[in-house]
């Protein structure tokens, strides 16, 4: 098996997986489920330790089967995925059709330690539009490592939601991998809140003119749980957009990390490049490293990054509370607010009341 | 009713209220005025629960509740308002949401239902047309690129809102034109009634011309160092402080 990368690689110098490295983990098994499954009246599919689950999805009519996967990536995670992937969800939209919205459920209950190394794969043709809410859950010593193909060919939209809720003794590293045709657009938005380690690993490519991606994320962090942000977007030709705006909300001794990479080609004229990472100290024991990168070879680009560090401020907290709202929830509302633009992707309806929900009772939860 | 006894409150090692004594009894509406930095608006943060202030002595009772003791939450739902002499901004928080969320919390609080957003905005859209404020007020951040009297009218919306036994109005005056002046009057008045009482702290003698206070006191270095009727102002208007002082 591939070995895992360690903080000698550039790419991984703030998150440490050592912890990962000393847990000797089974194969997923099956399992029972004792947690309810999020539902959203839209169709449904679920994987259950890593494995398709029939009797709880009721799949939408473009899933098809699981082929064998061939991967010459270099990305370590990417070959252990690679090595290890048995099953995952292959969507596969023909062109010009609005295919609505499906979820994507990952429950874990581990009762050993144990790995399992989804491989999805999701392609919409020329104009297609999907929304996906993707939602990871779970309990026990658990390794999810998800890798996820994206191809949208021209015109094609692609809105994806995640939710990151695995259980606080968890390992979630995931993978996304998304090309993106001529006027197409992936946008993303990913909630983290879930796992003791976590890490979403994005690589877009802007490979036609007026291709447009958002990779955009909030983590709401506590106790030591270590969230890592890294993404790679390349810019491959003119008149593409990218915007990311990762947020971080830190308490206790959590650690949130953003690594952004924007490359720019040659020929990508007029590309517009975006990047603002804000981040919100609920503790002084709270820690976020922020590492943007640009690597421009073409002459006619706005590029900008932004980064700032904060903390709620006690004048609001006051104002909120002398109106009667008490101080618990006068901190979510303001966290809430901090977290606004991050959530500016999510144009479902549905998805946004499932995520903003979940980010209201985060604070509470503790 | 409110009852302040000898009340002292400090900042750091600095002592900023000296003793004030002052009786509010239900129905009403006192005016407090005095320099710059006397101490008015560390008064009215230390009757709503502002942190940072410490109380070195006395006591501030509301309908026989030690507001001291009480968080700042528990104080609104009790009945007490203070409208800022400085709103605070919340960029990413409606105001409509805002209104609502505070509404319903004191209403929970005092174990009444919520309001939907529906019942809401109706309850709202009627506050708004009689302080004749425009509408997108409810839809915009709270108090964010608001002008300065924008965000005094906005304090008296959610006054008007909330209901409360008791307002503190901390220069609610200042920054508004003639006719907002007027409408926020009005909007303080109509709250009026045998169960609400005020106090008002304001510069000018011009808000007292529209609202009538009962009484008038003069706050100056910490302590109450005056009270009269309504033409108290007139003379504070006509001498300035300078002779109270001394005396
Ligand atoms: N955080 C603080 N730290 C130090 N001193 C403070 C602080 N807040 C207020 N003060 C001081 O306390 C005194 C009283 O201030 P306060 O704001 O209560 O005055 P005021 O009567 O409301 O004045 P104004 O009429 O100008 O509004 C002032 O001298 C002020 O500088
Ligand atoms: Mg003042």
């Amino acid at each position: 098996m591939t070995a895992l990368p360690t903080r000698k690689l550039e790419a991984w110098r703030y998150t440490d997986l050592k912890n990962l490295a000393a847990i000797s983990f089974v194969e997923a098994t099956p399992t029972k489920i004792v947690a309810p499954l999020p539902d959203l009246g839209i169709p449904r599919i679920v994987f259950v330790n890593g494995t398709y689950n029939a009797a709880l999805s009721t799949p939408p009519d473009f899933l098809s089967s699981f082929a064998k996967v061939v991967d010459e990536s270099s990305l370590p995670l990417v070959q252990i995925n690679a090595a290890h992937a048995h099953d995952g969800a292959t969507i596969d939209v023909p062109a010009n059709i609005d295919a609505g919205a499906v979820m994507l459920v990952s429950y874990a209950n581990a009762e050993m330690p144990m790995a399992f190394h989804p491989r999805h794969r999701v392609v919409l043709g020329e104009g297609s539009k999907l929304t996906i809410i993707e939602v990871a859950i779970g309990q026990g010593v658990y390794w999810h490592n998800p890798v996820t193909d994206i191809i949208l060919h021209e015109g094609a939209a692609l809105s994806h939601y995640r939710l990151q809720d695995e259980g606080l003794d968890a390992f979630h590293l995931a993978t996304i991998r998304a090309q993106v045709a001529e006027k197409a657009a992936y946008e993303s938005f990913s909630l983290v809140i879930g796992a003791k380690l976590s890490r979403a690993e994005f690589h877009a490519t802007l490979s036609g003119p007026n291709a447009t991606t958002h990779l955009n994320a909030a983590q709401l962090l506590r106790g030591r749980q270590h969230a890592d942000f890294t993404s790679v977007v390349a810019h491959k030709a003119p008149n593409c957009a990218s915007r990311q705006t990762v947020k971080s909300v830190l308490s206790d001794h959590s650690r949130g990390v953003f690594q952004g990479r924007i490359e720019v080609a040659r020929v990508a004229q007029k590309t517009d490049g975006y990047q603002m990472n804000q981040a919100l100290l609920l503790s002084p024991h709270a820690e976020i490293d922020i590492k943007p990168e640009l690597e421009i070879f073409a002459d006619d680009v706005k590029c900008s990054h932004g980064a700032t560090i904060g903390a709620l401020d006690p004048e609001q907290i006051f104002y909120l509370r002398s109106r009667g709202i008490p101080e618990d929830q006068a901190r979510a509302m303001l966290i809430r607010a901090f977290l606004t633009e991050a959530l500016e992707p999510v144009t479902n309806e549905a998805a946004r009341v499932f995520l903003e929900d979940t980010i209201e009772t985060w604070w509470a939860r503790k | 009713m409110l009852e302040i006894k000898n009340l002292s409150a400090s900042i750091g090692d600095k002592e900023i209220l000296r003793g004030v004594n002052l009786v509010v009894p239900d129905g009403e509406i006192h005016a407090i005025m005095g320099p710059n930095g006397a101490g008015k608006s560390t008064l009215s943060y230390v009757l709503s629960g502002r942190e940072g202030y410490e109380v070195t002595g006395g006591s501030a009772f509301y309908n026989g509740q030690d507001l001291l003791a009480m968080e700042p939450e528990a104080r609104a739902a009790a009945g007490v308002f203070l409208a800022f002499q400085y709103p605070v901004e919340l960029p990413g928080v409606g105001n409509a949401n805002f209104i609502r969320t505070a509404l319903n919390a004191v209403r929970r609080a005092r174990g009444e239902g919520e309001l939907d957003a529906v019942a809401f905005l109706k309850l709202a859209r009627t506050a708004i047309k009689n302080l004749s404020m425009p509408d997108d007020m409810l839809k915009r951040n709270v108090n964010v690129g608001f002008s300065g009297g924008e965000k005094k009218r906005n304090e008296v919306l959610q006054m008007a809102l909330l209901q409360p036994g008791l307002a503190i109005l901390d220069e609610t005056d200042s920054g508004l034109d003639i006719d907002a002046l007027k409408i926020v009057s009005e909007g303080v008045n109509a709250l009026r009634g045998p169960k609400f009482s005020a106090l008002i702290i304001t510069h000018y003698q011009r808000l007292l011309d529209h609202i009538v206070p009962d009484y008038v006191h003069v706050l100056a270095a910490g302590k109450i160092i005056r009270s009269g009727g309504p033409e108290l102002a007139l003379e504070l208007e006509a001498h300035g402080y300078a002779g109270l002082e001394a005396a």
